[in-house]
């Protein structure tokens, strides 16, 4: 029987704030009745307003879950409602068997997802004129580009008067190079002192995309994902998949709280195969009115097949297959570097993919130490910067109290601004979510 | 190889204006270029810093920590998501209980809510003390680290180190050098009185009034003779303070000049008492701390007899008459001085902590309205109870329960706000139930639920867990979607959640 999770973790699948405040009044034990929690499940009834009360099952592996009542929203309130229930310590019924109802859908969604065989394209020629206009589109988009950044550089960045960057990210969009956008956005934020790396890495990313044909095909395929071509799932699924154990090692959610209305919610999932020691990054989004489909609280393993994304660097991935549900991993930090071996797989991460920022990266034994430059990471032989900003002032203080100035295992992200943490392994060994 | 200041200076004023010193068809896209291969090489090979100076790590705390459901639940009070897991009313209302209950099982905090453990008692001051002495150790660590959590060094917390030195008395900021004799007069009541004594005469009078204060806990025949002298004080809020101090202790020779004139006040004669207040407040009275103006607006004649009697050691009456508290209160009282005789020896018994007197005046609250003009019985009625919780106070904790239930049950909820708020929290099985068959008749008798917010408030933290059940049926009586349904819905909720939250902290530690 796996732990219950905390309510913390239950509330951060809601949807939005109208659900949370509606599934706390379906908290308590007054509107269930038939509850039960078996085989990686949770079901039971719930009393609405009409006469037939909702059938609500929640599959934790997912966590998925299915309700009878019409709400369009996911997780309804009667499913938020059955996991609050059982986070907050009800008793449920432990022996019992599914219902039918329960079990059928259970057996339907556990069923091997066999990637559907990718229907081959109707018009095999027309599908390859479509990709050979959008590679032109985005070629064009990106040659524009350089001559932008080149004029920049002829005039002075000093003189900023003259560029409209929005403007110039509008027509990366418009040149379907989402990629190339995004960076461009983050040029009008970048302090003065940093701008000049900004453009040049740009140039750069721009200037490979227009000879991406010559380059190694790793390399072009990192080239293609940073300039913002996106890999359909259906067709990641289809190709080769690593199956491991793998540990999660952390997780964060950025975005509006809860999915406010019209914003995008993204979660990155770190993980890192026990058996390969591959990394390993899952992104789910949560589109208005639904949480991230995917949530994997930090110390838990999970026995999956992974389907990863092409690069010279390979990081993100999707599930592919799962192999049983998420179970609590040993109360043991994961192996980590120290700062100094950290800073070199920084770079050498760098050598395959010059645009990365920042690599997951575990460490062991380090102590948080606040000096009058900012929070600094130090084994007593180096140390590391913790990213300015990377953390609210709260984040660090638990840092620094689950640390309480011992040694710690820290697992983040670290990159030539500094590193920024996302999980602490504690003295007794358990997985900490500092943010 | 251009050094990288000169491609940052270049690129900032623009090849067109500064050109670089080579040879290339397009020097922007060669400088872009060069810039590039600059920031990758520096990025890759960067190295990491030399070490920084790890301090002392905290102390180590022996306590069990909060066992996992515990810690879960601590989270919650503390982020107090108004959608938390519940249909509860308002989380931070059930902090303080918490934090009482895990304090008194011995536990320690979770390290990773320390920091926001010590932020939520730094905005809520009455947390501190158990919040402080739940971060232990690790929470003095931390305070030494943020300021923001200063006022860590400045919590008297019980069973706290023991002090070695009076540096803080000397050096310290006042909430730290209260906090300090605070402590000593815990460890040591002679040495703290000793220790005011030897900075008394250069302290600014609103000081002074608040060290003198510290003195109430563990006063003894000892402290008498700095209190004595400190009945001539400069500041007359720090006479009124010492006097009051000297009233309440056996002995002192401040309760023998009072019982002196309260005898000359009083005097026990054929059954009766016959009452004749001080014609003057002279030079001794107001030395002994009694103003002689009255501030209270009642006549100046019965406010230095109110003074005199509530500062008189009680056993002087039965003494003086061989009758019981009881008995005395039954006696006529010539002259109309009924009232104020009775209130003196209310704020006497109030003052000295008596219980004997305290039951004997809480047994002359009637135990059901006497029938009366509406507006005169409200503000009798106001007085009454605010003058019974003053002497609940005085009762041990089950005696207390019982008459409030008592009271209850003649008076309704109305009244009782403050008698409630006098009993000892959770209250009592008998004390809750008498509350939910008070919540029944008032929801009965057509009231709405907001004009008894206060009470309403209270029982969310007050009312015993095991009524859970009573009120979900409360709410089932009331009727779908009424006012009171909800409000007896949400009640039995908390009911639940608290039950919940204290069987989490009570549950031996696995």
């Amino acid at each position: 029987m796996e732990e219950r999770w905390s309510t913390d973790h239950v509330l951060s699948l809601a949807p939005d704030q109208a659900s949370r405040k509606a599934a706390g009044k379906l908290a308590g034990p007054a509107p269930w009745s038939q509850t039960g929690w078996a085989g990686g499940a949770l079901w039971g009834l719930c009393k609405g307003s009409g006469s037939t009360p909702y059938r609500t099952v929640v599959d934790l592996g997912g966590p998925a879950s299915k309700c009878s009542c019409p709400s369009r929203k996911f997780p309804c309130k009667h499913g938020l409602g059955l996991l609050l229930l059982w986070s907050g310590g009800a008793e449920l019924a432990t022996e019992a068997e599914a219902p039918e109802w329960a079990a059928e859908w259970l057996t339907a969604r556990r069923q091997p997802a066999r990637p559907s065989k990718k229907a081959a394209p109707a018009d095999p020629a027309a599908a390859r004129r479509r990709a050979e206009q959008r590679a032109a589109r985005v070629a064009a988009g990106a040659q524009e580009l350089r001559l932008r950044l080149t004029d920049r550089v002829r005039h002075g960045l000093a003189d900023q008067g003259s560029t409209d960057w929005s403007e110039i990210a509008a027509r990366m969009v418009d040149a379907q190079a989402p990629g190339l956008a995004g960076r461009v956005r983050h040029l009008s934020e970048t302090p003065p002192q940093g701008q000049l790396a900004e453009y040049a890495m740009l140039h750069l990313l721009a200037g490979a995309y227009g000879r991406v044909g010559e380059l190694p095909e790793p390399l072009a395929a990192t080239v293609r994902t940073r300039v913002g071509h996106t890999t359909d799932t259906a067709e990641l699924l289809a190709g080769p998949t690593v199956r491991d154990r793998w540990l999660v090692l952390g997780s964060r959610t950025t975005g509006p709280e809860g999915g406010a209305d019209g914003q995008l919610t993204t979660r990155r999932i770190w993980l890192r195969g026990a058996k390969t020691g591959r990394p390993a990054l899952l992104l789910s989004f949560g589109r208005p009115g639904t949480a991230p489909d995917l949530a994997l609280p930090a110390g838990t393993v999970l026995e999956a097949e992974l389907a990863y994304h092409p690069g010279a660097r390979p990081l993100r991935a999707v599930l592919a297959h799962r192999h049983g549900t998420p179970e609590p991993a040993p109360a043991t930090p994961p192996p980590g570097l120290t700062p100094a071996e950290a800073a070199a797989a920084y770079g050498e991460a760098l050598t395959e993919d010059p645009w990365l920022e920042h690599w997951p990266t575990t460490l062991a034994a380090v102590v948080p130490v606040l000096t009058p430059e900012g929070w600094r990471l130090t084994d007593g032989d180096h140390s590391l910067p913790i990213r300015p900003a990377a953390l609210p002032d709260t984040a660090l203080w638990r840092l620094a109290a689950i640390s309480a100035g011992h040694p710690v295992t820290l697992f983040g992200e670290h990159g030539h601004t500094g590193f920024a943490p996302v999980t602490a392994w504690d003295s007794a060994g358990q997985a900490v979510a500092i943010v | 190889m251009i050094p990288w200041s000169d491609l940052q200076s270049t690129a900032l004023l623009g090849t067109d204006r500064r050109p670089l010193p080579l040879d290339a068809e397009d020097p922007a896209t060669a400088l872009l270029d060069l810039a590039a291969i600059a920031t990758v090489r520096q990025r890759a090979g960067a190295r990491p810093d030399p070490a920084v100076e790890i301090p002392e790590p905290a102390a180590p705390d022996p306590r069990p920590e909060l066992p996992t459901a515990a810690s879960r639940r601590l989270a919650l009070l503390l982020r107090d998501r108004q959608s938390s897991g519940a249909a509860v009313a308002n989380l931070a209302e059930l902090l303080p209980q918490w934090l009482a209950t895990a304090r008194d099982q011995g536990y320690r905090a979770t390290p990773a809510l320390v920091p926001e453990l010590l932020d939520a008692a730094r905005a809520r001051s009455e947390l501190r003390p158990d919040a402080v002495t739940l971060a232990g150790p690790l929470g003095g660590w931390l305070a030494e680290r943020n300021h923001d959590w200063r006022y860590v060094s400045r919590t008297a917390v019980q069973g706290g180190q023991p002090q070695t030195t009076d540096q803080l008395w000397h050096e310290g900021l006042f909430a730290e050098r209260v906090t300090h004799l605070t402590r000593l007069r815990r460890q040591d009541p002679a040495a703290a009185r000793e220790l005011l004594r030897s900075t008394w005469s250069t302290e600014r009078a609103e000081d002074r009034l608040l060290f003198l204060d510290t003195l109430q806990e563990g006063l003894s025949p000892a402290d008498e003779e700095f209190l004595e002298s400190a009945l001539t004080d400069r500041s007359k809020n720090c006479r009124a303070m010492a006097a009051e101090l000297l009233s309440t202790l056996p002995g002192s020779a401040l309760g023998q000049r009072m019982a002196e004139r309260a005898k000359a006040a009083v005097r026990y004669q054929d059954g009766k008492l016959l009452v004749t207040p001080p014609a003057e407040c002279d030079a001794g009275m107001q030395r002994d701390g009694i103003a002689p103006k009255s501030p209270t607006g009642r006549g100046e004649r019965a406010w230095w007899l109110g003074e005199v009697i509530a500062a008189t050691p009680l056993a002087l009456w039965p003494q003086e008459t061989g009758c019981t508290p009881a008995e005395l209160l039954a006696l006529p009282v010539k002259d109309g001085w009924t009232e104020d005789l009775h209130e003196g020896w209310a704020r006497a018994a109030v003052r000295q902590g008596d219980a004997d007197w305290a039951r004997a005046l809480l047994g002359q609250v009637p135990s059901s309205p006497r029938p009366g003009r509406q507006v005169v019985q409200k503000r009798q009625a106001e007085r009454t109870a605010g003058a019974a919780a003053k002497l609940l106070a005085v009762l041990p904790p089950a005696e207390r329960a019982a008459w409030t239930a008592g009271y209850i049950a003649g008076h309704g909820l109305g009244e009782a706000f403050q008698a409630l708020g006098a009993c000892a929290v959770p209250w009592t099985p008998p004390l809750s139930t008498a509350v939910v068959a008070a919540l029944r008749r008032t929801a009965g008798s057509g009231g709405y639920p907001w004009s008894h917010s206060g009470v309403l408030g209270m029982t969310e933290r007050a009312l015993a867990p095991e009524t859970a059940t009573a009120v979900e049926e409360l709410a089932a009586e009331a009727g779908a979607d009424s006012p009171w349904a909800e409000t007896f819905t949400r009640l039995a909720g908390t009911l639940r959640f608290r039950e919940a939250m204290l069987a989490e902290l009570l549950r031996p530690a696995a």
